[in-house]
């Protein structure tokens, strides 16, 4: 196994979108027959790697090398033709359509008339697919009543059915339960002896150790660390991943911690798990944890989006229920969703309309509107927050992303929230808007107010928050004082299952 | 630049047709009485329009609006015939109007609330109420009509020589207008319809909102049954079959977006008169109502069809 042939190799590829630099030159060499893994935060440019690898985003430069010439894939179907699948983690099935039928669809084997498939090769072609590789799975089977891991199975095998030599595996494991982890690894390492390529992209980093012979690390972009995975632990990955050094770009401000504000107790629901913490007055506090961790659930549940089943949570001393986002928000709670185009904005609607949507009873806008008040109120903000658009009336989907977000930080301002919950606040957002969010959550904060920031960036939840809770699968494995304790030591717990290494 | 033209085309082809007409056919077309007879025409279907207006903007589709129509009528003429006889007394009359305008109110309501609370898509909701609504209409009186012949005001009635129904319009454009411009709830149906997830977020009660505006529709559409009503002095079961789709016609020739978040009542009305003038002219210049259908369908496909295109080009621009 220890051929030094590259199966593909990555030349200086970079690619940017509009003025955020995606991935710089970044080269790396996948062996035939290998399991390369990628690592990386959220962000890190993995996403873009993989879909530049699929032939859905063309590099602004570099190469690709494939069987010694280089290329460059201008749609998913050239990338295919050349041996590459990529494996997304949103699967791409046909919930409805049987196993083989998803194996074959679109290229079954041809029947007696014209324009008919003939079932019964595809069904045997399935069988001798899944024997070769060995997997074991009825090809009648629909797929919705396949759990995720054997999902997967079909997936690969669907690839392999194109004649794929290189699988691109995106998060496999993140739709998996404990159980099927382990047999989806299992399933890695078994396609690898039967002499397939594998590039893994994952952050769960016991199960990159775990399979993989060679590892690159991503991080902001540019690769840190590519070669063989031997002799490198999980404190020495954490390294190259978070390696960061922190901007200064953070407020400094003087902490004054007042009553508590926030009081969680016993919280849970499908996604998290008996979730306690306090937040006080004037406190930032930083939630990290994986995709999946249950941070978003964690935010939905504090702001009236999904029903906690058991649980309490107090604010300010006072027991609240909230089942409606309505009901959040005359707790003085506001929640800026992670997802600002999907259920933040209302992209076609005028900036300062987008501003004061949960805010209108509160400005004595029960019935009727006052347009001139709504108008001069929004400017106001929008001065406060550096916020960069041609007027109130410009529709939303007109600004960039980070005057997007400003726009619904502008909402906290103007229903003057006490209690501020915030997913992943600057995702996807340039530098300077970023640190006009800092300091408007510095502000707040000074002004007394609490803020709850989930977030995948370290060095972002380092400079920012005082406190940082850990959360793993559902859990809150961890309440840090931020000043006491290390990126390192947050990545490791919430990257690493204890039980499991 | 493009956003004026988008604004300004179905008004500037309202004008368009207006000027033709005028040029071509002066002596008929363009005197008062005309005017009036094509606004009087359109009160009906341009007050329902306005209701559809609402339900559009908020992402939604009424097709019961046509049977509705048929449903109000007869039982507002039910009403009248039964508590009052052939010749009911203006008291009776009254109450039977306002049955008329309850029954319009209450069919939206169900509407509203399949679509709110059983959260059925609205197409396939109304489409069950608009069966419904017409088989109610027609069941109630054997499909029979109701005649009332006394009930003449709302469809006959002038005020300073302005016809009653043509006010009525005139009133219901103002007021739908305004609410949707100055009112919380008007507010609320664009972001419904712009983005309900977002709107969810920002502690919008869809289901709420979402059953008044369909209750809207259908108090608009009651309003407009009585007044084809009193046009005709019987309430007729099979009134207002198709009706639907004139209705949904006008809001979308002025410029609402079926996807939802976009449309205006002005824009609404400009697309009524856009249809009743053409209809008009057609008349006038005698060519038959089966060829008018194809005028209309060619109308409509262009605007839609421009409105896409000017939509296009400005994404692209930035």
């Amino acid at each position: 196994m220890d051929s030094p042939a590259a199966a593909l190799e990555m030349r200086g590829i970079s690619k940017s979108f509009g003025p955020v630099k995606a991935i710089q030159d970044v080269s790396l060499c996948v062996r035939q027959g290998a399991i390369h893994a990628l690592v990386g935060e959220n962000g890190a440019g993995k996403s873009t790697l993989m879909k530049i690898l699929a032939g859905v985003y063309q590099p602004d430069a570099g190469v690709i090398v494939r069987h010694g010439k280089s290329c460059v894939w201008k749609h998913p179907a050239e990338s295919l033709a050349a041996g590459v699948a990529v494996i997304y983690q949103e699967l791409s099935l046909a919930p409805d359509l049987t196993v083989a039928e998803n194996i074959w669809l679109g290229i079954e084997p041809r029947g007696i008339l014209p324009g008919t498939y003939s079932r019964q090769r595809m069904l045997e072609a399935t069988r001798s697919l899944a024997r070769q590789h060995g997997f074991n799975l009825d090809p009648n089977e629909k797929v919705e009543h396949l759990p995720p891991s054997t999902r997967q199975i079909v997936e690969v095998l669907k690839a392999l059915a194109r004649r794929a030599e290189i699988l691109v595996m995106d998060e496999p494991t993140s739709s998996c339960g404990e159980a099927e982890v382990s047999a989806l690894l299992e399933m890695v390492k078994r396609l690898r002896s039967a002499g397939a390529t594998i590039l893994y992209i994952s952050h769960r980093l016991e199960e990159v150790l775990a399979i993989a012979e060679d590892l690159t690390v991503l991080r902001d972009g540019r690769v840190v660390y590519s070669g063989p995975l031997t002799g490198l632990g999980i404190p020495d990955v954490v390294k190259y991943m978070v390696g960061r050094d922190l901007a200064d770009y953070f407020p400094k401000r003087a902490v004054r911690r007042g009553s508590v504000a926030l009081r969680v107790s016993g919280l849970s629901s499908r996604a998290v798990h008996d979730v306690s913490f306090e937040l006080h007055w004037g406190e930032i506090v930083g939630v990290a944890g994986l995709v999946g961790a249950g941070r978003t659930t964690l935010a939905r549940l504090l702001c009236g989006l999904e029903p906690a089943m058991q649980g309490s949570v107090t604010i300010g001393g006072k027991n609240v229920n909230m089942r409606t986002p309505a009901d959040a928000l005359s707790c003085g709670i506001m929640y800026v969703t992670e997802d600002r185009k999907r259920s933040g904005l209302c992209l076609d609607l005028p900036a300062a309309w987008n501003m004061t949507l949960p805010c209108l009873p509160e400005l004595g806008m029960k019935y009727f509107l006052r347009l001139g008040k709504e108008n001069s109120l929004a400017q106001e903000t929008a001065k406060a927050l550096s916020l960069k658009w041609a007027g109130p009336t410009t529709p939303a989907w007109a600004l960039s992303g980070g005057n997007q977000q400003k726009l619904l930080l502008g909402r906290a301002l103007i229903a003057h929230s006490r209690l501020l919950i915030l997913d992943e606040p600057t995702r996807g957002i340039d530098i300077a808007a970023k640190k006009d969010i800092y300091e408007l959550i510095g502000r707040m904060a000074a002004e007394g107010k609490a803020a709850l920031i989930m977030s995948s960036d370290l060095p972002e939840l380092f400079g920012i928050s005082d406190r940082i809770l850990v959360m793993r699968r559902g859990r809150l494995v961890a309440d840090l004082v931020t000043a006491d304790t290390t990126q390192e030591a947050v990545m490791r717990l919430a990257a690493v299952d204890e039980v499991r290494t | 630049m493009n956003k004026l033209v988008r604004e300004l085309l179905p008004f500037g082809s309202l004008l368009l047709v207006i000027a033709v007409l005028s040029l071509w056919q002066p002596e008929s077309f363009l005197t008062a009485d005309n005017f009036l007879n094509v606004l009087r025409r359109s009160s009906v279907y341009g007050i329902m329009a306005v209701g559809m207006t609402f339900v559009i903007i908020s992402g939604g589709i009424d097709l019961s609006v046509g049977s509705l129509l048929a449903l109000c009528g007869m039982c507002a003429a039910g009403v009248m015939v039964g508590l009052g006889g052939p010749t009911p007394s203006p008291e009776v009359r009254a109450l039977g109007t306002a049955a008329g305008l309850l029954t319009g109110a209450v069919g939206g309501f169900v509407s509203g609330a399949l679509v709110a609370k059983l959260n059925i898509q609205p197409f396939i909701a109304t489409l069950g109420t608009m069966s419904l609504y017409r088989g109610i209409a027609l069941v109630m009186h054997d499909g029979q009509p109701i005649n009332v012949p006394t009930y003449r005001y709302l469809g006959e009635g002038a005020c300073f020589g302005v016809p009653v129904s043509v006010l009525l319009f005139l009133a219901v454009i103002a007021a739908a207008a305004a609410v949707l411009k100055f009112t919380r709830f008007g507010r609320y149906t664009y972001a419904i319809g712009s983005n309900v997830e977002a709107a969810h977020h920002a502690g919008v009660r869809i289901d709420r909102n979402l059953i008044a505006i369909y209750t809207l529709g259908g108090l608009l559409t009651g309003l407009g049954a009585v007044i084809a009503m009193s046009r005709t002095v019987s309430a007729q079961p099979t009134a207002g079959v198709g009706a639907e789709l004139d209705v949904i016609a006008a809001v979308v020739i002025g410029g609402a977006s079926l996807s939802g978040g976009r449309g205006t009542v002005t824009g609404t009305i400009v697309g009524a008169l856009l249809i009743s003038f053409l209809r008009n002219g057609c008349t006038l210049l005698g060519i038959s109502t089966n060829a008018q259908l194809i005028v209309i369908g060619v109308v409509i496909v262009m605007a839609v069809a421009i409105d896409q295109f000017t939509r296009r080009t400005a994404g692209d621009a930035l």
